[in-house]
């Protein structure tokens, strides 16, 4: 009897954990869907299938854009960020010296900083470098959390693999250079791709330098542009506009985290736990 | 053959000195870099929070030294008037909201998040959904969440409101993000339901590495599962829980996305980055701003210190190799 | 073909001297086995000769030249890990020409090259297959090829057979004793842990203890003539029988040793020793039988042929005193 007792009550449990946690998307898929008057009524299941949220979104030049400028920037910055990171992860995870352990506290450290107490000295740099209201400002700027994290979990990675195979590659032969592109990176391609996608995702959700750094619609990312999304008036927001945005830009994220899950895990944990 | 002197780590051909100077190499751009956009701008923030710059003169600055942070003024009257973020109640406001959110947070996301790992880790049909089914509020981002929830707490259509009227919780429709009694309770929520999963994560990791024989030996013994749980499962992950809640705990502290989008100019919810960004850029007080920044850096740096040097937290793996 | 030697070569991590002092000659074209119990730093001199680990003092000369500040692939060495330790993601071709990729040769010299020792190592079926499609014993055989191809001075092999089960260790070990032969006799040192190994294998054995040598000599030497209660403990199955302290004093020593087969049963009466027999190892040609004459161990004599021995039963022992070995309070051999 305690038993199936125990049974219901974890199962009830469980119902509640996924419902929590799928409501507010679900919620938000609903909205979408809706529009005029019909917002102003709570529903808890679809009542329409009205696309007309979604094609008003589609065909913004605006959002699309800002859809494009996300995707360069996060692109961009994580890429340049992997590049100096997987270089750097194996002078940190493969080579002794002095001070190693203290520098890679540094690292951390950094990716530990408050943003906001880079926002005063990086909008003065942007400033100077005139590169306010473009790209570059957050490409550059987004570089101090994106890289930290990278070289952060790279290392961890690197440490991982066989002495063997590097001491087998320098009886060959092998600088660290040759060592790092024609037999660590082989080996490590699947860390790279969890690291580069966790990077991206925390680069395409960055909100604070996105908005200070840009000062038209054209230029904003899409945090900013779903966060200032606003309609006619100061008032009015267009709830079914904003909710087929937030989901048009949201299902892309779901999906790459589904599918992922396993190496999002695994980076996660490598650099939360193991560390 | 004359004796050689003894060879020392500075030897120019061998091995590691070849290793440790392609070190150098791969590691001075990462170093530049980070110095560039982090070190740099640091320091400039420091350096503004002692000047008197504004945000459209950023040149025209001159040293005022701490007064940005505490000064005072001698009226003629012989009052002594206090100025500076210091004595800035709106500041200490900021700061009590910040140390009161981050606490109540991780608290609930560290307890909330346990729970979860634990059904996780148990082995039943369909935990694959359910797992895949928990990270979705971590996937969404902060700023969706952030509007989603505004529009569930909607206080004329929102659907918290329907719920909760219709279970007889409450009598009137609660404007949860404008009313300041329950500005906190609003950001706290979808903070949670967000970083709920992420903290669930790292626990089920951590429960994944205690052996099983552990638990066969405690099932042999007849111990009750709770008792099992406190004594054997909590020292266990103990660790892992710890950099887990060191990490959240770094990050609530600093928290502005969801602050500034669910509920913004809220006097209840405003915390130290929001205050400090709305000196920097909406006020123009620069400088003012800077102090503000430099505070919170300051605030974090100790913590960050304090933690390690306390706990002398192994953070870099260097004694496992 | 090279010739190796070590002078008072030392070797410390931080504060632990792991090397304390080796000196040593390994002759052109010969077969060196390192040989010692786990910690006595045979895998890091072996290291300390490929040049993997830095040399904290002493020389090491190649050929007379010195060779301490010269990179692993420039000391012209190759090395068989005890882990095979196979570039995973390339074929079994690509792992054994990759030493001679970086070095500039051309594709046409390296396929040749490959092709050449696989057939040597019969393992010319497989080049198309990556590491995690070959078994252990093919692994291993790559990783041999693989150190072929690098045509070097000295092959350095660190107990390569450690992984592998014992039947394809004893096939292993006659491809290795084959291919030094086919080899023009191209010097090879190898570490290993077991003493079988080094018997059947070597021209000469090294025997280290704690970070030094404690003799070096061929197997006949070490077996015949060990200088040291360690080496004659530790060279031959089974172990040397020794007696000490009062059973030693008639001999006029302060360890006396003896080998299982230099032992006759006798009768009883003509015996020096007499006990009861506890055990009996039959291994199909020889006997072993363990003889409890009242020391802290038994006895270890070896019956040639079919012989059965009841236990508990009174066995009479006498030994071959030519065969003995006598040691001092130092534990090092008396020879006069």
């Amino acid at each position: 009897m305690s038993k199936f007792l125990n049974a219901t009550l974890f199962y009830a449990l469980v119902f509640v954990i996924v419902g929590v946690s799928v409501f507010p998307f679900y919620y938000a898929v609903i909205t979408s869907f809706k529009t005029g008057t019909a917002l102003f009524e709570v529903d808890y299941f679809i009542t329409k299938l009205d696309f007309s949220n979604y094609i008003n979104v589609l065909s913004s030049p605006n959002f699309m854009r800002s859809v494009w400028n996300s995707v360069l920037i996060a692109g961009s910055t994580v890429g340049f960020a992997m590049f100096l990171a997987v270089t750097a992860s194996y002078a940190l995870a493969r080579v002794r010296f002095k001070g190693r352990g203290l520098l890679l506290m540094c690292i951390l450290a950094v990716s530990m900083f408050p943003q906001i107490a880079v926002l005063a000295g990086l909008f003065e740099l942007i400033r100077a470098l005139g590169i306010y209201n473009t790209p570059w400002a957050m490409i550059l700027s987004y570089t101090i959390f994106t890289l930290p994290f990278t070289v952060w979990v790279l290392t961890t990675f690197m440490r991982d693999l066989p002495v063997e195979i590097e001491e087998a590659a320098i009886i060959d032969g092998a600088t660290p250079w040759v060592i790092i592109t024609q037999v660590f990176l082989p080996l490590m391609w699947p860390a790279l791709v969890t690291t580069g996608l966790l990077a991206f995702i925390g680069a395409w959700n960055e909100f604070l330098f996105a908005l200070t750094f840009t000062a038209s619609e054209s230029q904003r990312t899409v945090p900013v542009a779903i966060a200032l999304l606003s309609g006619a008036s100061e008032f009015e927001i267009p709830w079914g506009v904003l909710m087929a945005a937030s989901v048009i830009v949201t299902v892309p994220l779901i999906a790459l985290v589904l599918i992922f899950q396993r190496k999002i895990v695994a980076g996660l944990t490598a650099g939360g736990v193991k560390g | 053959m004359p004796s050689s002197p003894p060879t020392s780590m500075s030897s120019r051909h061998s091995l590691s000195a070849q290793r440790r100077c392609a070190a150098m190499w791969f590691l001075a751009p990462m170093l530049i870099a980070l110095f560039c956009v982090a070190a740099w701008p640091l320091l400039r923030t420091i350096y503004f929070s002692s000047t008197n710059t504004t945000l459209t003169s950023l040149y025209d600055g001159k040293w005022i030294g701490f007064d940005n942070y505490l000064s005072y003024r001698k009226l003629s009257s012989g009052r002594v008037i206090w100025r500076g973020t210091l004595a800035d109640p709106a500041w200490w406001n900021a700061v009590w909201n910040t140390v009161r959110f981050s606490v109540v947070s991780v608290a609930l996301e560290t307890v909330l998040g346990l729970i979860v790992a634990l059904v996780l880790h148990q082995n039943f049909k369909g935990r694959g959904w359910v797992r895949a089914a928990v990270l979705i509020p971590w996937a969404i981002p902060t700023i969706v969440s952030a509007r989603m929830w505004g529009w569930m707490l909607n206080d004329q259509f929102g659907i918290i409101n329907d719920i909760l009227l219709n279970l007889g919780l409450i009598e009137t429709k609660i404007a949860w993000t404008a009313n300041i009694e329950t500005a906190m309770l609003a950001v706290l929520a979808v903070d949670v339901w967000k970083t709920t999963p992420f903290m669930a994560l790292l626990c089920l990791a951590g429960l994944q590495m205690i052996p099983k024989d552990v638990y066969e030996a405690a099932k042999v013994d007849g111990i009750h599962p709770i008792r099992v749980f406190f004594k054997v499962t909590l020292p266990l992950i103990r660790p892992a829980l710890m950099v887990a809640v060191i990490f959240r705990m770094l990050d609530a502290l600093r928290i502005f996305d969801l602050i500034y989008v669910l509920t913004p100019n809220s006097k209840a919810t405003k915390t130290m980055s929001v205050i400090a960004r709305e000196n920097l850029i909406d006020f123009d007080k620069f400088a003012y701003g800077s102090a503000q920044s430099t505070l919170l850096f300051a605030l974090i740096a100790i913590f960050v210190s304090a933690y390690i040097w306390l706990g002398k937290v192994d953070l870099s793996g260097e004694h496992s190799k | 073909m090279a010739e190796i030697e070590l002078k008072n070569l030392r070797k410390s991590f931080g504060g632990l001297a792991v090397i304390k002092g080796v000196d040593l000659e390994v002759r052109k074209g010969e077969f060196m086995v390192f040989v010692g119990p786990s910690g006595c730093g045979k895998s890091t001199l072996l290291r300390l000769i490929s040049g993997l680990e830095e040399i904290s003092d002493g020389d090491l000369m190649f050929d007379g030249v010195r060779v301490n500040d010269t990179i692993p692939s420039k000391r012209g060495i190759a090395m068989v890990f005890q882990s095979y330790a196979l570039y995973p993601h390339m074929n079994v071709m690509e792992n054994m020409a990759f030493g001679l990729k970086l070095a500039g040769s051309t594709k046409e010299e390296r396929e040749a090259r490959v092709i050449e020792a696989a057939k040597m190592l019969q393992i010319d079926h497989l080049l198309e297959r990556k590491p995690k499609e070959l078994s252990g014993g093919q692994r291993q055989r790559v990783a041999i090829g693989r150190a072929i191809v690098r045509d070097p001075r000295v092959f350095l092999f660190d107990e390569p057979l450690s992984n592998l089960d014992a039947a394809l260790r004893v096939q292993t070990r006659l491809e290795i004793a084959k291919l030094h032969h086919d080899m023009n006799d191209v010097t090879m040192i190898y570490v290993t842990h077991d003493q079988v190994e080094a018997m059947t294998l070597a021209d000469r054995i090294c025997v280290l203890r704690d970070g030094l040598v404690e003799q070096v000599g061929t197997p006949a030497e070490l077996y015949d003539t060990p200088n040291s209660v360690f080496v004659a403990g530790f060279i031959g199955a089974p172990k040397m029988n020794f007696l000490t302290g009062e059973n030693a004093k008639p001999y006029d020593c302060a360890t006396y040793g003896i080998r299982a087969e230099h032992i006759d049963i006798c009768a009883l009466d003509e015996a020096i020793w007499t006990g009861s027999a506890v055990h009996a190892e039959n291994l199909g040609a020889d006997h072993y039988l363990f003889v409890d004459i009242g020391v802290s161990e038994p006895l270890v004599v070896r019956q040639p042929g079919k012989q059965f021995t009841a236990l508990g039963t009174e066995i009479g022992l006498k030994p071959q005193s030519e065969h003995a070995h006598r040691f001092d309070g130092a534990d090092r051999a008396i020879r006069n």
